[in-house]
Parts: structure tokens; C-alpha cells; sequence
């Protein structure tokens, strides 16, 4: 049993004023079991009762690369220099895939789990985060796939060659991370208003994918294009991650530390601007949504 | 003077709807409360800083679903809340269990608030009883570690001992409900808020839930808020009771005349104008005036004498005959009679206007009933009024319990010879 305490001595308030940064970092804590069985949940239940399984973590991102590959540089000749146009563009789906799987599952977090956000509180920002780590496993196993290839194209000297670089792949894995789950934080708090902003995300991811280098090298864009247009993809922050990913596996592309660095700066201001909207909607998106 | 600590108190809160549709065709409107909630800044459409609440009210078209409750709940204590529906009940629990926050007013807690509201929310339907067990447990805040520790119990409690390892989608509705709730009850949060969830399972298990209620606040010292429209139940469990009206709060205290008050409305509880009753047959002559149980103030207690007066116009009956009909809450007969019954007839008199009828000792269990009244003139019926009072019945006996809830509308005394 607590000890007396004084009357003024309250444990928390609930009020309709909240302070703007208030993250409630110590009670996402407290909550951390929570988070973990989300994840748990996700993992377990995601295939059960389908056919193929986790094999389907497989098949996409292997037929998408292939379909690139024989568009973008059978078709279109898009040269990838030293390395295997199919591992190539497997390394940009591969990364890519991890930011959009991100995004698409976070951005109708409060829509699709309207029903329990309307009974029972816990941190809502939970929700997307564990999106966020269980996509984690999913991007390890396309790793695996990747490294796989990596090996098998490596063995007839088609892989480029391993940049010192490659220490900051979590860097490069975080940034994904908090884009997708920033971005989609602030799309979902939009969804809760407006509906057909689920429609724009699915073919936003598209369109997004096309200018974020997944399948041409960076400098191809910028020698190619007038500079009128390139600049979105020079300046995309998604762009610089695909490129830089592909630097430290291949030695291929641009690359420098200070690229790296800014845009693990953009994204942590995404992040936390969503962060901030997912917030505010938390505490009254049950009355709109 | 020892008095009870405060646990949660609860100051002036009130919780405010848009009405009709909300966020169409108002992007520039939506966008312009969107900057300001960016800013930090109070939502332009709302007005409702603390200063101006009350006098912006009626010139929108906002509503406030609840208004200016404030109360105070102490450790350990079982308060009901009470109210029709869309008196705000709902909307006020939401708001204690942070699922949307208030319009303004403050609440303030000593304690971690779990709610209960509709159970098994948050099951998975293809995971199994047992990873169910754990993710239901961790969305009501509890931890891992606290689940283990008491999960045989929980496995226990919901008697589902044969279906812990299979998936919830194979379970029966029954099954996951008593999960649900097991899982609920088996929290340790310092209060507990529950809405209308015994309205499911059997009456055994509807009984033990009640029972572990009891425990979390007597035995363990826990507090909980019990919203239900079972008056039975709340009389059974809450020593202390709100009610609320029209998201306003009307009254507080003793459980007891909360519920009485509730169960008429605002009117007073024994007496009932009939002169225009609503309930009145078609085509019904307005003979019977006014209905007066007791003295019009007393409580009906189970198994003591029950007067019932009826005062009537009676200018063109040479004689009548009256009777009455029971229905508990749920409006099922449970008994009546009437004069003919007993081959009386009544003659009328001119310096007497009003009939009573007398129940030596009325056999009804504690809770609410209706009274439908007859009136005919020998023949046939003239005036029917259905369920023309409604009242509650008590039960006052130190020496005997009172019934259990599912023990049926009647009480016959009893005596066990051996």
C-alpha cells in the first residue's frame, strides 16, 4: 500500500491541454511488453492460412527485380556499370521496399484500429512503431535473399566490391525506418479526416519509387535530365538513401558521410514532425475518424 | 473523523460534439483549426477557454455530450453511475479511460485507470488463448512478467483449461467473453472501470464476475466505476452512486436514492397523476386520477403490507371493479388480480372518491416493477392505463439476505422446518 500522500499529490491529470512536445517517452516504456507481442502478433499471424507462406517475403521482391530488369535495362538500357543489373536493382527494391512497407502499414493506423483506440488507451504512437520493427524481420530475410544473390553474382565478379562504408548500413536501415513511420504517422492522422488519402497512399508509394533511384543509378538522372527536373531526384532524401545503400555494397554511385548524415537529419525532422501530429490526433481522433 | 482518501477527482469536465457531418466541404475551415491546433493555439470554432465556455454555447451547432461534471471517488469505494441512454455515461467513461480527451475540465488520479469497456477487444482471432492471454493483458497495461505471474489463475477463472493452446476464432462467443473478462479482472490497476459487461456470459458466470468484483473492491482495496442498466446489480455493488441526465449530472450519494430517483425520473417516486397518463388505452374514459402508493413517501419494502390508493371520477358508475398487473424491469407479468376475482363488486359512494387496494405482505423481490391498473363498470373494462407507476421495491430484513438477482421477481417468506 502507497504511503499517506498529501491531496495535491496526483499521480497524473487528464485535461484538454497538453503540451506540444510532450512524447510521453516514460509511459511508451512502461509499455514496452506491449509492443513486443504486436510484433509477435504480426509475425505469427500475418501468413496464417495461405498457401506459400513467408515464401511471399521471397517472390515479390525477386519478380519485381526481374521485371525491372528486363524493362529498365533490357528494354530502356539503362547501364548499371560493373554489377549485375538484376542484383542492382534488387539492392534498390530491397531497401526501397522496407520504407514502403513502413509507410503503407503505418499510414491507416487509426483507421484500421478505430475499434480497439476506441476502448482501451494505451500509447497509440505503439501501433506504428511496431509496424515499424515487425517490418524490420521482413527487410532481414529480403537481406538474406539479397546476400544470397550477392554471393552467387560475387562468384562471377559481377557484384562491384564491398565499400568500408557498409558500417553504417543501420544508419541507412534507420532513416528508412523513420521516414516510412514518420510519413505515415502523418498520413494516418490526415486519414482520420480524409478517407480517400488511403487511395493517394498506395499510388504515392508508386509514383515515389519511380523518383527515388530505385532502378537507375543517381547519375544517370542528373547527366540525362535537365537539371529543371533531376533536382527531385538529386534532392530526394529517399534517393540519397537507395544510392548510398547501393555505394556501400557495390562501390558504385555517390556517396560521402556528409549525404548520409543530412539526411538522417531530414528524416529525424519528418519523424518528429509526425510524431508531434500523431500526437495531437491521439486525443480526440476517435470523435472524427 | 477518519476520512477516506481521494483517489480520483474529477472537476468541472465537459465534452463537446459537432453535430452533423463532420470535416466535409470545410477543408479551408479544417485547415485553419489545423494551424491553430498547430500553434498550440485554442481551435477557433470552439471557443471554449475555461473563461468564455458558457457563453459561446448556443450559437453553434456543437452539443455537449457531457457538461460540468465534477466528483470525487475514494480508495476502495464501488461507484455506480447511472443514467438513460445518451445521458453521457459512455462518453464520460471514455474520457476517464483517456480513449478521447475532454472538451475542458481536468481529471486528476492517484491510480492507473484500466478500462473494461466491452470486453475482448484487442483478440486476435487467430491467435491462440494462451498469446491472446499476454496481448490482451499488455493492451490493458499490464506486463509481461504480471501476466505470467498470474495467468494460471486467469486460465482458471474463464474455465477454458481445454482451449488455452487453440485459436480464439474456434472459440464460442461465450468462451471468449469469460476470457475477456478474466483477463480484465485479473489486472491490478488501482481503478477499475467496467461498462455493462455482465450483460453477457450465463448466470454463473454472471454471478462469479459480480462476485470478483466485490473482492477487487472490498478484499483488495481497489476502486471501481460500474456503469450498467441493471439496477440490481448496481444496488448489489456500489455503495455510492451518480446519476446523470442529459450529460448532466444530477445527483450523488447514497446508491440507494440514486436509484429511486432514477427510476422515476425527477418526479416524486410513490405518486402519479393520471388525469392525461400517456400510457392511457385508446379510447379510454379519464375515470382514474391519481395514484398514490403508501402514504406517497415511504419506501415499498419487500414482504410488508402494500397499499396501493387509486382515486377516480366516478359521476356516471352506479358500481365498478378495479384490478392491477405487475411486470418487473424486464416487463414480464409476475402477478396480478382484480375484484372479480373475488366476486366483489364495488358500489359507488358519493362522499368516497378513492379506491384502495391492500397486499398484506407483498411477495415482490427488491428491484422495479410497474403497476398496469383496470377500471371497468361490471361489464367490460372503461379504463385500462398500462404500466401507469413504476416504482422500485427494497428490501429491508435484518435478519434475512436478500435475494440473488437470478433468484426470480418474487420472495415468498419461508420457513425451514427439520
Amino acid at each position: 500500500m502507497d504511503t499517506p500522500q498529501k491531496n495535491t499529490n496526483w499521480l497524473f491529470e487528464i485535461s484538454s491541454k497538453s503540451n506540444l512536445l510532450d512524447f510521453k517517452f516514460k509511459e511508451i516504456w512502461q509499455y514496452r511488453d506491449l509492443l513486443m507481442l504486436f510484433v509477435r502478433r504480426d509475425v505469427v499471424t500475418l501468413y496464417k492460412q495461405t498457401i506459400l507462406g513467408p515464401l511471399w517475403y521471397l517472390i515479390q521482391p525477386l519478380l519485381t527485380s526481374v521485371i525491372f530488369t528486363l524493362v529498365f535495362n533490357g528494354i530502356a538500357d539503362i547501364k548499371t556499370g560493373n554489377v549485375n543489373a538484376f542484383l542492382f536493382n534488387l539492392a534498390g527494391i530491397t531497401i526501397w521496399n522496407y520504407f514502403a512497407e513502413c509507410l503503407k502499414a503505418t499510414s491507416d493506423t487509426f483507421k484500421k484500429n478505430e475499434n480497439i483506440f476506441g476502448k482501451v488507451y494505451f500509447p497509440r504512437v505503439i501501433m506504428p512503431l511496431s509496424i515499424t520493427v515487425s517490418n524490420l524481420l521482413k527487410f532481414g530475410i529480403q537481406i538474406g535473399i539479397f546476400i544470397a544473390f550477392y554471393g552467387y553474382f560475387a562468384y562471377y565478379n559481377e557484384a562491384g566490391t564491398i565499400s568500408s562504408n557498409l558500417i553504417l548500413l543501420p544508419v541507412i536501415v534507420l532513416i528508412m525506418g523513420l521516414l516510412g513511420l514518420g510519413l505515415g504517422m502523418i498520413i494516418s492522422s490526415m486519414v482520420t479526416k480524409y478517407r480517400d488519402l488511403t487511395f493517394l497512399v498506395q499510388f504515392g508509394i508508386q509514383l515515389l519509387m519511380y523518383v527515388s533511384a530505385v532502378m537507375y543509378p543517381m547519375a544517370i538522372v542528373i547527366q540525362k535530365l535537365p537539371t529543371s527536373i533531376s533536382w527531385i531526384v538529386e534532392y530526394n532524401p529517399l534517393a540519397r538513401v537507395v544510392e548510398s545503400f547501393r555505394y556501400m555494397v557495390f562501390t558504385e554511385g555517390e556517396f560521402s558521410i556528409q549525404y548520409v548524415l543530412s539526411t538522417l537529419g531530414i528524416s529525424l525532422f519528418i519523424f518528429l514532425i509526425g510524431l508531434i501530429i500523431f500526437n495531437k490526433t491521439e486525443r480526440n481522433f476517435i470523435d472524427t475518424v | 473523523m477518519k476520512e477516506k482518501e481521494v483517489i480520483l477527482r474529477v472537476e468541472n469536465v465537459s465534452k463537446q460534439y459537432r453535430l452533423g457531418v463532420i470535416g466535409t466541404g470545410t477543408i479551408s475551415h479544417d485547415l485553419n483549426r489545423w494551424w491553430h491546433k498547430i500553434r498550440g493555439k485554442e481551435d477557433p470554432y470552439k471557443r471554449i477557454g475555461e473563461e468564455n465556455k458558457r457563453s459561446t454555447t448556443g450559437k453553434s451547432d456543437y452539443v455537449w455530450a457531457i457538461k460540468d461534471i465534477s466528483f470525487d471517488v475514494h480508495r476502495g469505494e464501488v461507484l455506480g453511475i447511472i443514467g438513460k441512454n445518451g445521458a453521457g455515461k459512455s462518453t464520460l467513461l471514455k474520457i476517464l479511460s483517456k480513449v478521447t480527451m475532454p472538451t475542458s475540465g481536468v481529471i486528476r488520479s492517484k491510480g492507473r485507470i484500466a478500462s473494461l469497456l466491452e470486453v475482448g477487444t484487442g483478440f486476435h482471432p487467430e491467435l491462440t488463448g494462451k498469446e491472446n492471454i499476454f496481448l490482451n493483458g499488455a493492451i490493458l497495461g499490464m506486463t509481461k512478467a504480471e501476466i505470467k505471474s498470474k495467468f494460471d489463475e486467469i486460465v482458471e477463472f474463464a474455465g477454458v483449461q481445454r482451449y488455452v493452446n487453440t485459436p480464439v476464432k474456434r472459440y464460442s462467443s461465450g468462451m471468449k467473453v469469460r476470457l475477456a473478462f478474466a483477463v480484465a479482472a485479473h489486472l491490478e490497476p488501482e481503478i477499475l472501470v467496467v461498462d455493462e459487461v455482465l450483460a453477457v456470459g450465463d448466470a454463473e458466470f454472471q454471478k462469479k464476475a459480480i462476485g470478483k468484483m466485490q473482492d477487487i473492491s472490498k478484499g483488495e482495496g481497489r476502486t471501481v466505476l460500474f456503469v450498467s442498466h441493471d439496477m440490481t446489480n448496481i444496488q448489489n455493488l456500489c455503495t455510492r452512486s451518480i446519476l446523470l441526465e442529459n450529460g448532466k449530472m444530477v445527483l450523488q450519494g447514497d446508491t440507494v436514492n440514486v436509484i429511486k430517483h432514477y427510476l422515476q425520473g425527477s418526479e416524486e417516486t410513490y405518486v402519479k397523476s393520471l388525469e392525461a397518463h400517456k400510457n392511457r388505452k385508446k379510447g379510454m374514459q379519464a375515470i382514474m386520477q391519481k395514484v398514490t402508493i403508501g402514504d406517497g413517501n415511504a419506501k415499498v419494502i419487500t414482504g410488508k403490507e402494500f397499499q396501493m390508493h387509486v382515486k377516480l371520477t366516478l359521476d356516471t358508475l352506479k358500481e365498478f371493479s378495479i384490478g392491477y398487473l405487475f411486470k418487473n424491469e424486464k416487463g414480464q407479468v409476475i402477478m396480478a388480480s382484480n375484484t372479480n376475482q373475488y366476486g366483489t363488486k364495488l358500489i359507488t359512494k358519493k362522499e368516497k372518491n378513492t379506491v384502495t387496494i391492500v397486499i398484506k405482505a407483498l411477495p415482490l423481490a427488491p428491484a422495479s416493477y410497474s403497476v398496469s391498473l383496470f377500471l371497468g363498470n361490471g361489464k367490460y373494462d372503461i379504463d385500462i392505463i398500462e404500466d401507469a407507476i413504476t416504482f422500485p421495491v427494497f428490501w429491508e430484513n435484518e435478519h434475512i439476505l436478500p435475494p440473488s438477482k437470478n433468484w426470480g421477481s418474487t420472495f415468498g417468506s419461508t420457513s425451514w422446518e427439520y
